[in-house]
Formats: C-alpha cells, structure tokens, sequence
C-alpha cells in the first residue's frame, strides 16, 4: 500500500494522497442509503496528465480507480465498491472558455455548478446553463456522465444532450477528444456531423473513463423570470395539463409535486412551470398564453391556478431550489433518498400511487417530484423518502421501500436514472441481448482490465 | 347547524332590487333582479349561478340587511355548482384546518386577533399598538372562516365558526380588534346572519386606529401623499366601517384621489377571480383597476386586506405606485416609518 501511495504521490504531490482512515472513512460513503465501502489511496488530482498517469499506474498494477465529483448522486456511485483509488476531481475546477456566440462553456472534469453559474453571472450576465437542485458543489462533469438535468432540460432535454464536447482519459490511458474539439479548437459540438462517440462517457459513471474536460451548451438568459403553479386533484389529468403547458413553447422548467405537508399541499397534484422574459410585455404574454391554454380545465373546474403566497415564491424561483435539500431534514437527521426513475408522462398517475403505497406500507414520509423532459418526451419521477440517519428501523424501510421501486420501474417500462448496482443488474438482464453485447464491446475496450468504477455497467 | 337567516318577503316587498341591479357582472333590470332573487330564494335555478363571481357587493348594495350573497352561496352549495375548482377549494379548506399550531399572547379582556394572516404579525407593532399587542390572538383556531364564501361552501363555515367561538370563550375575551377586515366581517356580520353566537364585542382596526390616532395627534405630520383605496371583497360585509378610509386619511394628511371605481363602485383586487376563472376576468379588472388610479394621479395604494396586497402590490408597483398598508401607512404618519419615496 505504502508503494502505490508513493507512486501516487509522486504524481500528484504528496499533500494531494491521503491513506488515512479518517480520510477513507469519509470516501467511504455517500448521503444515501449503500453500505459504506473503504477506498485504499485518495487522490486529488490537477491535471489531464496527472489523471492520465494515474490510469496507466491502476491498470499496471490492477486497482480500481473512482472518479468522484461531489459524492452528491446518493445512489452509491461513487462507493468505491472494491477498494482501490478515489479520484476526488475537485481541484480540476477551472473554467476555460466561455464563447458568447456560440453559447458553449468548457470547464475542467472537476468544475462545479456553483462556480460555473457564478461565473456566468459575474461575466456572462446574458447567458446560463442548465443548473440541477443539487447542491451547488455537484460537478458538471459527473452531473452529464449520469445523465442529469436541471432548469433548461424542459427546454432542450437531459444535461448529456446539452454537452458539446468531452475531453476523456479513458480506462486504457489514452487521452481522448470528443466532437469538433477533436477536429479544431472549437467546442460547438459533440458528435454531429461525425458519428457522436460521447455516448460511450456519457451515462457510464466513470467506468468507461474520466472526463477530464467538458463543454456544455449555454442558452439565453433572461432578465425576469417568474413562477406560477396549477393545481388538480386528478392525477389522470397531470399528463394532459404538461401536455397543454408544452405545447404553447413558453414555459420554461416543469416541475410537479406532490406531497402531504405542509397542510396546503395536501391531497392535490402540483403544476408548477417557470416563465422568463426580458420585459415584463414578453413575461406578460407567456404567461397569459400558458394561463389561456389551461382554461378548458378551471372551466370544468378541474384544477386552477393557486396563488402562490409570497414568503415561498423566492423560495421557487431560487436555482438551485434549496428546498430539494430541505426534505432532507423532514425526519431530523439529514437523511434523503430518491429513486429518480425515467418514465413517460403518462405513468404518472400509476407512479403516484404507488408511492402513496410505498409511503403508507414502509410508513415514511414521502414527497413525489417530476421534471418534464424535452418538451414532455420523457420524465423524471423521483419517489423521496426521508429517513433519520439515527434511526436504523427507518432506515431499513426506506431502503425496502426504495427496491420495490426499483423492480415497479421496469413493470411500467420506465428506466432506473442514475441507478444503484443492483438496479443496474436488473437493467442489464432485462436488456436486449444484442445492446448488451455492444456494451460488452465497449466496456472491453475502453477499460480492458475492469479498473473502472469497478461493480458499475459490469456487462463483461 | 346554523342556518342562513333569509326572509323571501323582504325580497318581495324590496322597492329598488339593488343586490343585482347594481351588480357589475349581471345585466338585470329591477323586476327580473327581483325574479331571479326569489327563485333562488326557492331552490330553482337562475342565471345568477352563471354570472356571479362572489365578489360579495350584492352584501352592501341591499340595504334591506337580507343577506343576498349568502343565500347565492347557500343554494349555490345545495345544488354542487362548483365556484371554483376543487382542487383550489380543497387547497383553501386545508390551510384553515386547526392544527394546534395556534399563538395565544398574554391575553387580556381586549385582545388583537391577527385571524391566521403570518403578515399582519410584524405589522402590529410599536406605538399604535403598544397598549394592546401583548394580548394577541393568532391561528387557524382563530381564523374566520369567511373566505369559503367564495368556495360556495357554507358548510365549512358553520362547521368551524361556532369552534372559532368556543375558542375566543375559552380565552374569556370581551373586545377583539380585527386586523383582518374579513375577520370584523366574520364577526359582526356573517355570523349574526347565521344565528351563531358571537360571545365577545368585535372592532374593526379602522375604529381602532382612528381612535388611536387620535391619542397620538401630537405626533401626526401630514404626509402630504395622493392615495387611493383597495377595498377588499370582505369590506362589503362590514360597510359601515368603510367611511373610517375618508376620515383617517384626513387624520393623516393624505389626499384621497376621487376616481371612478371606489367606494361602493370598487373593483377587487382579482385574487379570488384568477384562482376562480383563470386569466381574462381578473386580469381585465386588475387592469381597469390600475389604469384608474394612474389616471387620477394616486401615488399610493392603500390596501386593506394583506391578501389583495399580495395580488395586487406588485402590479401596482410596476406602474409607478407604491403599495402600502393601511397599518404602515398610520405609522408613517406619526414618524414610525418612513414614507417610501415616490
Ligand atoms: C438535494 C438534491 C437535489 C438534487 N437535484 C438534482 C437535480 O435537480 N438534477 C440532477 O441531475 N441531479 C440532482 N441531484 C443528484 C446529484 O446530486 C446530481 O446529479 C449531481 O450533479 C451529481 O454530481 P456529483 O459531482 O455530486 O456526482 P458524484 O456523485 O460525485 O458522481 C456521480 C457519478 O459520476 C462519476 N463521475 C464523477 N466525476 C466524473 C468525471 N469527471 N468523469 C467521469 N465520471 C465521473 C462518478 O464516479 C459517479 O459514478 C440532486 C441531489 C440532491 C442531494
């Protein structure tokens, strides 16, 4: 151990390796619910080539190496499930260009949200990026490479479809460009008109390679932003009322909860979308077109459009929304876990109830949350529990309570977002063969010794 | 079950028909006023189910004290014709639901009831209501219940009203100062309508703070301001009291600009009628509304009821007016507070 941890520091400096418990014992977990798991070696790397060196010394001399952003994706991904390096990327946190034109950023692998949005604001008034709810210390790389999505993705669809270039070291050590960077200097896209080789990063938590560099798209930003909510007691009707709001192209995130507290909320179903403009002429007409186009349910009466008390309207529009965390500590005791499915819209209705089962069975306290994907292509249902971290009982039904997800997920042709192992176990077996065998291909491939987030995608 | 005081008779024999002939949202003449109130009166149908948007003005119009409004509401519920959507009458239901989570002062014999509005709790503070603001009342328990009025639920009204009582008798009170219009209107007027036993005096904060005023006129400076007046839909169950708007703004110092839709001619604030009927209605009154003030030069809007300030405030705001409740603008005028600039 002392061997490696020597090598390691020689590459990244001896102050950036740790092997003390204390620090393990950190690394070892994550918010959620897995079992902890211990990493040998920490690292903290500064460079493409102190991660590409890093790669080769793991594959020399077969230890696993985990990329780590934030730690904040709660499901487990970044446990080091069989020891070996933590690749804590954080100190990989620059931005590198921003292109006002072409409205791309490029940013290091460890950059994280909060510095990229406070950058844009500070230097880029009129541009902005598609931020998740997750603490502002979560990572854009690792954020693409599960597939996340944020405040535009209503918009213009899961973060990974907004990323316009990668910089990956993949699990061979090969240091690799993906899209037009691979071609010229430019950041714009990252794949077409070539064939789109992000795909075997993107998704991948980290076992297929590190993303070392990435360029994510930035879009117009507004100067006013305002949020409105639309309240029905039919669940049935949720997938027509997002149907109706997405079909003016106004809104800009959709966002739908339900919860039983506080009392307000209580036994409704809860549209919420946002509007931008940069006068209040244009915010007006959003408004009124979204407003006008849901008419035909306040005429049936429905569902109408509550007014939104102005002690939570700030909380609303805050980006990220901090309340997310807040459930956290519904129970006392910071713990939070979500099975975030991907479903079509309209399984709404049955993912509803059966987290109302769910709640009621495990008897915890639930909150149920939608974003709307790509104009309504698809959505992610989260299914949130909090649980009291002192409370082990608890603990262990919310842990039931969330594997039960897992298995209803695929019963309603829905897929597991950023799912545990076992999740992807069952994923990989319910699976076409042939998509698996493909996997198989890549995977062999780009990480021919299985050093690579080792226990996750493990198709070989 | 408290039941609605209603006399048919009084409609028969009433000489003007005021309660729909005056009503902004219905086009009736006297004699078909009357018809339409009377077959109400008699469980048939009417075109008032139709067109009335419980604005609650038909309250103050008849002079005759018959209670028109509720009788709509009433009949309204009877037959399951929805006001508003369920989904938003189920939301209103559960935030008035008692849950124990209520704030008792050190309660005197008078007592400042702040019904269950959060921002009235900051507002009632310093030298207006030194004496009183220790003996306060706040929460669900306390809460009058009065805007299911608009649900076309009566039913959760007389359910909970007589418990809001029994709570005020629990305390032993004798005076409530209503910070709430619509509590004073929950009070003095719905719940004598319905027969329920009000076990303590009500005050509207209007008498209140005129009196107080009053007592401080020393320290008055007149704040030299053109203001206008949001009458809230509750004012018009407590009319009497709406004529304390005139006199404390002279008290004050501040000009009441004359315009086309105050007093008995006001416009709400459209809170209610976007939640009710969506966009169009109360988007054309808010905006009469303001053009109105604009034109006849108010640099200040007055609000009675913090939930028309919610609605309206910003709107007001971004027209170039400074929204200001009625409770900040009296401190204003004895140099509590300063006046925000124009
Ligand atoms: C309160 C709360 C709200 C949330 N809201 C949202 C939301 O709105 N939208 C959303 O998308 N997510 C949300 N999340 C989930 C999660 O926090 C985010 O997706 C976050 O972006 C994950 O980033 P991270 O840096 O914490 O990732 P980590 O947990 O550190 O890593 C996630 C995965 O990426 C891999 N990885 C990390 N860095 C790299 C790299 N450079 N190259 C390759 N692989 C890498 C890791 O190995 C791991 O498999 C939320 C979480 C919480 C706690």
């Amino acid at each position: 151990m002392e061997r490696i941890a020597r090598l390691l520091a020689n590459i990244v400096g001896p102050e950036y390796v740790s092997t003390a418990s204390e620090e393990r014992y950190f690394y070892a977990r994550d918010p959620g619910l897995m079992p902890a798991h211990s990493p040998d070696y920490v690292v903290l790397p500064q460079s493409t080539k102190q991660i590409q060196q890093i790669i080769r010394l793991a594959n020399q001399e077969k230890i696993p190496v985990v990329p780590m952003g934030a730690g904040l994706a709660l499901t487990g991904l970044v446990i080091p499930l069989k020891g070996g390096i933590i690749v804590d990327m954080k100190r990989m946190n620059k931005i590198l260009e921003v292109n006002e034109k072409a409205r791309y950023a490029l940013v290091e692998g460890g950059t994280s949200q909060g510095v990229l949005k406070s950058y844009l604001e500070r230097h880029h008034p009129r541009l902005r990026h598609s931020v998740p709810d997750a603490p502002p210390t979560a990572t854009i790389a690792a954020n693409v490479s599960i597939h996340g999505q944020g405040r535009l993705t209503q918009q213009y669809g899961f973060n990974s479809d907004l990323v316009s270039g990668l910089e990956v070291v993949t699990g061979t050590g090969d240091v690799c460009r993906i899209g037009s960077c691979a071609l010229s200097g430019s950041w714009f896209s990252k794949g077409a008109p070539m064939p789109d080789l992000s795909g075997m990063f993107l998704g991948w938590f980290g076992s297929t390679g590190i993303i070392t560099k990435v360029a994510v798209k930035l879009y117009p930003k507004k100067n006013l932003r305002d949020v409105e909510i639309f309240v029905t007691d039919r669940a049935e009707l949720v997938p027509d009322i997002v149907f109706e709001i997405t079909h003016t192209e106004m809104a800009e995130d959709i966002l739908v909860f339900t919860q039983p507290k506080p009392m307000m909320f209580k036994d409704n179903h809860h549209v919420s979308f946002y509007i931008t403009g940069d006068t209040e002429e244009e915010l007006e007409f959003k408004r009124k077109m979204i407003w006008h186009a849901l008419d035909p349910f306040i005429k049936s009466k429905d569902g109408g459009f509550m007014g939104i008390p102005p002690i939570m309207k700030p909380v609303l529009l805050e980006s990220p929304q901090r309340s997310a965390s807040r459930l956290a500590d519904v129970k006392k005791g910071g713990g939070f876990e979500y099975s975030g499915p991907i479903i079509m819209l309209e399984a709404y209705p049955e993912c509803m109830k059966k987290l109302q089962d769910l709640a009621a069975k495990y008897d915890l306290a639930y909150s149920g949350m939608v974003r709307i994907i790509d104009c309504g292509h698809a959505a992610m249902f989260a299914f949130a529990f909090a649980f009291n971290r002192a409370d082990a009982d608890m603990m262990e039904r919310t842990r039931n309570a969330i594997k039960e997800v897992s298995d209803f997920v695929l019963d309603i042709g829905g897929l597991h977002w950023k799912p545990t192992v076992n999740e992807q176990k069952l994923a990989i077996a319910h699976m076409d063969p042939n998509t698996r065998k493909l996997m198989e291909i890549i995977k062999a491939n780009l990480d021919p010794n299985g050093i690579m987030n080792p226990g996750n995608w493990e198709v070989c | 079950m408290p039941k609605l005081q209603f006399d048919e008779k009084v409609c028969e024999t009433c000489p003007t028909a005021d309660c729909l002939v005056k009503c902004r949202f219905i086009d009736v003449d006297k004699d078909q006023a009357k018809a339409e109130m009377l077959r109400i009166a008699r469980g048939e149908d009417s075109i008032v189910f139709d067109s009335c948007v419980t604005c609650y003005a038909c309250e103050e119009y008849c002079k005759r004290g018959n209670h028109p409004f509720y009788l709509i509401t009433e009949k309204r519920e009877e037959k399951g014709l929805l006001t508003a959507p369920r989904a938003i009458t189920t939301q209103w239901i559960n935030i008035g639901e008692p849950q124990g989570k209520y704030k008792v002062g050190q309660i005197g014999k008078k007592v400042l009831s702040f019904g269950y509005m959060p921002e009235l709790l900051d507002m009632a503070k310093g030298k207006l209501f030194e004496d009183l603001s220790p003996s306060f009342v706040f929460g669900q328990e306390f809460f009058c219940n009065v805007v299911y009025i608009h649900f076309a639920n009566t039913s959760i009204i007389k359910k909970r009203l007589p418990m809001v009582m029994e709570n005020f008798k629990k305390l032993g009170v004798e005076e409530v100062v209503c910070l709430h219009d619509e509590c004073y209107g929950s009070f003095a007027h719905l719940a004598p309508a319905y027969g329920i036993e009000v076990p303590f005096k009500p005050i509207h904060y209007f008498d209140y703070l005129y009196e107080r005023l009053q007592e401080l006129k020393e320290q008055l400076r007149p704040l030299n301001i053109k203001v206008t007046y949001q009458r809230p839909c509750s004012s018009r169950l407590s009319s009497d009291k709406h004529r304390r708007v005139r006199q404390i703004m002279e008290l004050i110092g501040a000009e009441l600009v004359e315009r086309e839709y105050q007093d008995e001619n006001a416009l709400c604030c459209g809170g209610i009628f976007a939640m009710l009927y969506g966009y169009d209605l109360a988007n054309e009154v808010q905006t009469k509304n303001i053009e109105d003030m604009i034109s006849h030069g108010a640099k200040y809007c007055v609000f009675n009821c913090p939930a028309c300030q919610n609605t309206l405030g910003d709107k007001v705001a971004k027209k170039g007016i400074i929204p200001v409740h009625m409770i900040d603008l009296c401190k204003m005028a004895i140099g509590e507070k300063p006046l925000p600039e124009e």
